[in-house]
């Protein structure tokens, strides 16, 4: 027999049909069913295969907890395994799909492992598969993957938007069952701003699937009634669908709101999850108790079911577990269960009470047997018959369902996510929450209260403690009056049941039973922490919500101590899985990180530029020309036409950073190694700046535009470091300087005109001269454009070694100054130039960029040793730049190479070894930091960081790339390969 | 996942908006002995509990903080402005 949908009851809208497919099978359910209850409401009782043995598994649960009914749901890019059936509510189409198993759900030929189980206990991994060795890629690791483990991940992008966001408010209440209302009215109705969160589609917690009547009218009644007031208040918000998953630093609580799961197709411009972070001023955990499993043989047979769960299914969904129920009870929650199926006309076929005292006043039709336990449970694919044991002596029941009611664990995990170990109480048979949580108090059930009035009650009284704290005042709401609530205090815990034959699970998700337990104790590793590794308890995706307090306690028992003494294993978020798409938000794709574009980007878009992503930015890297079938052709016609014409660059993406104050030139001074006390105004300096330890930071020019007022540019990598530094040494290290910085990289336009051909075209817009004389090298000024229709700034500096200047202008005029200046520079063969041709030029002439800036080359590896100033009594980097490593003539230093054979060629990266000595890391010399093939020199050449090298020029050595496993013959040179009197720079 | 930072300018900020330099160690005088320096640039205490470190509010005022935060627990006893001693007054 199987469950069935019952003619009448539950809440669900019996007049809006759902069809929706499992395993390809067209079934129906209607709306407000889970996909669960719809599955059990057609009769649908084997789900899924387990993890190890591949046994049949149906539903366990109604929520969070679930750990056998997951599946698979959705298609293509949407595709979600892993879902579990308890949590998903149904939606007209849903596809789904049972995991787990190989060919079919009901023949499965991993069931095989069943019969290899005496194997496959506790600890096989580490005794089964440690030799030999090479088997372990070949043969165990792909046999056991495709063997376990869950759901499949879809290989298609998922097309649904996500998003996160902050919220804030007095109380954060988690749940909404009796004590989560409570306490939200409380809150709600003194104006306190509210969040109440709900991990359902319907707020009410058990309440839901309650028959117990709330001043005088059903509960369901007196939840909505409490949800229409709430929703009244604006200062309350109800986030439902929602998972409170973490409780972080700061009482930041993590949330995730499931918007758009439950429907057909998302809506495009809606995020399909949420994820909140929600600051709350004080929080209240209204999460309610799990119930727990018995763990006895068969446990895990379909038709096997937590009692709660089934008053769920009855009550909230209108289904029946089947015809012929058992109850085992440790406690007196199972006569609730008892008399709600008595009410729909299923009489239980027995109740089997552990307790030998069982005192509950029963008073309907079923037989109760005290002091007995269900030992075995019999069935394949479906529960056929249990074994009752008491006083030696079994009984065989037929039956088609069986409920287990163990007792309750409060669901403390939020509280302990801050580092606090639950307590063990004897008293109440569980963990409770750590004591003097700050921010944070637990109500209703999970604080160990019973009973709807006294949860209620509770939640009130301590919301109002809660924000007593931070001065709101409050009435905690009336009590309510309840009617027919079983209330069932605290029993003592039945962790062995005697007599047991068959495999009795603990941990269902990942296939632990009791015998694997043991095991791990009698080898050694009893300890809380050893036994989770040693069998995988509790490491499933379910994190051990049903099976870790009993594992516990079975250790405890084992070990022949209390379950205080065995611990539990730290409880950390997420409480519940969440998906990376929510913990992604937006930063996925395109999006992952924004785009900088330069302000003359879209000029050099029209110009043809191909761009290359340099950190946030885009820059051109080269503009190719109809004809040029390879980059390096138009890299090399770029070069050669700045050195013979002229060329335009953009290097807006350089850091600038206004630099003013009465101070400044003596901030300056101190930031840089090299003199800037006495810049002249309107004159630029190249200025080196160093760590403390001595090490290269970054480098640049500064330029003095007015007495106190300074322009600094940076390396485009190091621009927001440097910022941070400069700040960093403005208001910490010197904040007697009178000083201001401001960032101003996005301001300017900024364009390098570079060639011999540059004064020229440049002439056309400048109004000021810029002959040799009025405008010489190192010439940094203000200057008025188009006969005073706009300002720039220019400067005459030069990283190409040509006659070169770079000029600024406000970033919204770039364009057109960019136009104006390739319309006048057409007559003399003005052609754009990107980041490739500039390194070129840049390495031809031997300046470094971050290649050889790398951290570990100090001033004088790179033939800076004059800049950095024995003078100046302080300065970054002073004190540690003498250190005898850093001056030691041994060092690395910067050097020219080049191929003996032009046709030959190197690349960066590649090692310098003495000529034909062997390849080895102790004959390693160095290495290339840049190289690029040179159109003036006809061949490749390059800067490296080489032993002595700066007194090696000439050296033949041998150039080795040992990922390629190539060896070039090379020789050492000066690193200056172009113009080496600089005779083009001051023309 | 979270975690709000007190800014004395912004109020509470997330994390995210800061960036932490480390330690708030006082710079030696530029001709302080090499010990000292070698303290200041390579040595760290690693202690459990309150320590005083360095954070810029980035992505907020860009003031760089002196951030009093427990290693164990990430508990802020307080923040302040690096230029301002422990009580609130300038630094001598």
């Amino acid at each position: 027999m199987t469950p069935y949908r019952l003619p009448a009851g539950g809440l669900i809208d019996r007049r809006t049909p759902l069809s929706f497919t499992f395993d390809g099978k067209p079934l129906t359910g209607f709306a407000g069913d889970s996909l669960a209850s719809a599955l059990l409401g057609n009769g649908r009782l084997l789900l899924g295969r387990s993890f190890k043995y591949h046994r049949p598994r149906g539903i366990l649960t109604a929520g969070a907890a679930e750990p056998n009914a997951l599946m698979t749901i959705g298609t293509g890019g949407r595709t979600e395994a892993n879902t579990r059936a308890t949590m998903q509510e149904l939606y007209a189409g849903l596809e789904a799909r049972s995991q787990s198993r190989w060919p079919s759900l009901a023949f499965d030929i991993g069931a095989l492992n069943g019969l290899l189980s005496p194997f496959l206990g506790a600890g096989f991994y580490y005794k089964t598969f440690m030799w030999p060795a090479p088997l372990w890629e070949k043969l165990y690791e792909p046999f056991i993957r495709k063997a376990a483990g869950l759901g499949t991940a879809s290989y298609t992008a998922d097309p649904d938007t996500y998003e996160k966001c902050w919220a804030h408010c007095d109380l954060l209440v988690i749940g909404s069952g009796p004590a989560g209302l409570a306490a939200a009215l409380t809150a709600g109705r003194a104006g306190a701003r509210v969040i109440l969160v709900e991990e359902h589609a319907a707020a009410g917690g058990m309440l839901l699937s309650e028959t117990a009547q709330i001043d005088g009218k059903p509960a369901q009644d007196f939840v909505a009634q409490t949800m229409a007031e709430l929703a009244s208040l604006a200062n309350v918000t109800m986030l439902l669908r929602t998972t409170a998953f973490g409780w972080y630093d700061g009482n930041v609580f993590g949330a995730i709101e499931r918007v758009q799961k439950h429907v057909p197709v998302p809506l495009a411009a809606r995020a399909v999850e949420r994820l909140w972070r929600i600051v709350a001023k004080k929080a209240l955990l209204a999460t309610g108790a799990e119930e727990r499993p018995l763990v006895f043989g068969g446990n895990d047979i379909p038709g096997v079911m937590m009692a709660g769960a089934m008053r769920t299914y009855l009550n909230r969904y209108g289904v029946a577990p089947g015809r012929q129920v058992a109850i085992f009870t440790t406690n007196d929650s199972g006569y609730a269960l008892a008399t709600d199926l008595e009410a729909h006309g299923i009489v239980p076929e027995i109740i089997v009470d552990s307790r030998a005292d069982a005192a509950f006043p029963y008073q309907g039709k079923a037989r109760v047997v005290t002091g007995a336990v269900v030992s075995d449970a019999a069935g394949g694919k479906a529960l056929s018959s249990i074994t009752v044991l008491r006083n030696g002596e079994t009984e065989t029941v037929a039956v088609d369902a069986l409920a287990m009611a163990g007792g309750f664990s409060p669901i403390i995990h939020l509280a302990c996510h801050r580092g606090a170990k639950p307590l063990w109480s004897d008293a109440q048979s569980a963990f409770l929450a750590p004591g003097n949580l700050v921010g944070l108090d637990l109500a209703g059930s999970v604080a160990t209260t019973s009973g709807i009035a006294a949860c209620f009650e509770d939640g009130a009284r301590k919301a109002m403690a809660l924000l007593d704290e931070i001065s709101v005042h409050t009435t905690p709401a009336a009590p309510i009056a309840v009617e027919g609530d079983i209330v069932s205090p605290p029993a003592r815990p039945l962790w062995t049941v005697p007599g047991v034959k068959g495999k009795a699970f603990v941990d269902f998700q990942n296939d632990v039973h009791r015998r694997d337990l043991d095991l791990a104790v009698q080898e050694g590793y009893g300890h809380v922490e050893l036994a989770k590794r040693y069998t995988t308890n509790g490491m499933a995706t379910d994190q051990g919500k049903l099976s870790n307090v009993n594992a516990i306690g079975l250790l405890a028992e084992a070990r022949g101590v209390s379950p205080d003494d065995v611990g539990t294993t730290t409880f950390r978020p997420f409480y519940t899985p969440v998906s990376f798409g929510a913990l992604a938000g937006a930063s996925h794709g395109h999006d992952f990180q924004p785009v900088r574009r330069s302000p003359l980007h879209d000029w050099a878009r029209r110009l043809g530029a191909t761009f290359v992503e340099t950190g946030l930015w885009y820059r051109s890297s080269f503009f190719p020309r109809p004809g040029e079938t390879t980059w390096r052709e138009s890299v090399d016609r770029e070069v050669l036409n700045v050195r013979a014409h002229a060329g335009l660059c953009d290097v807006s993406m350089l850091g600038k950073i206004e630099i003013c104050g009465r101070d400044a030139a003596e901030f300056l001074n101190r930031v840089y190694s090299n003199a800037f006390l006495k810049l002249p105004v309107g004159k630029a300096r190249y200025g080196l700046m160093l760590r403390e330890d001595g090490m290269i930071y970054d480098d640049g020019t500064t330029s003095r535009l007015s007495e106190n007022h300074y322009f600094m540019t940076t390396t485009t990598a190091y621009a927001a470091g440097v910022m941070n530094h400069l700040e960093f040494c403005a208001q910490v290290l010197w904040p007697d300087l009178d000083v201001r910085l401001a960032s101003s990289t996005d301001q300017w336009a900024q364009m390098a005109i570079a060639g011999p051909k540059a004064r020229r075209i440049l002439q056309t817009i400048v109004d000021a001269d810029l002959s040799n004389d009025a405008f010489p090298f190192l010439a940094a000024r203000e200057v008025s454009l188009f006969g005073g229709a706009l300002h720039g700034r220019l400067f005459r500096i030069s990283f190409s070694g040509e006659l070169a200047y770079e000029l600024a202008v406000p970033a919204g005029y770039g364009e057109s100054v960019a136009e104006a200046l390739m319309d006048a520079g057409a007559l003399h063969g003005i052609q754009p130039y990107g980041v490739e041709a500039l390194s070129v030029l840049r390495i031809e002439k031997g300046h470094v960029t971050h290649n050889e800036i790398n951290g570990t080359a100090t001033a004088g590896d790179l033939g800076f040793g004059k800049m950095v100033s024995a003078t100046k009594p302080d300065f970054i980097g002073k004190a540690m730049v003498g250190r005898p490593g850093l001056v030691d003539p041994e060092r690395a230093q910067l050097v020219g190479v080049r191929p003996l054979d032009p046709e030959t060629s190197f690349r960066t990266g590649s090692h310098i070894l003495a000529l034909n000595a062997e390849a080895t890391l102790e004959n390693d010399q160095g290495y290339v930091t840049s190289s690029a093939y040179s159109p003036h020199i006809g061949s490749t050449i390059g800067l490296a960081l080489v032993k002595r090298g700066a007194s090696r020029h000439g050296e033949t050595v041998t150039i080795w790339n040992g990922i390629r496993n190539e060896f070039t013959p090379g020789r050492l040179c000066d690193p200056v390969f172009f113009d080496p009197e600089n005779e083009k720079l001051h023309v | 996942m979270a975690s709000l930072v007190p800014c004395p300018h912004c109020g509470a900020r997330p994390r995210e908006e800061f960036t932490i330099k480390g330690a708030a160690l006082v710079r030696p005088a530029a001709d302080a002995d090499p010990a000292a320096w070698m303290d200041y640039v390579y040595l760290r205490d690693n202690p459990r509990g309150r320590y005083d470190e360095h954070w810029h509010h980035t992505a907020g005022c860009r003031r760089w903080l002196v951030v009093t935060r427990d290693t164990a627990t990430h508990e802020i006893a307080a923040s302040r402005e690096a230029v301002l001693g422990a009580a609130g007054e300038a630094r001598p």
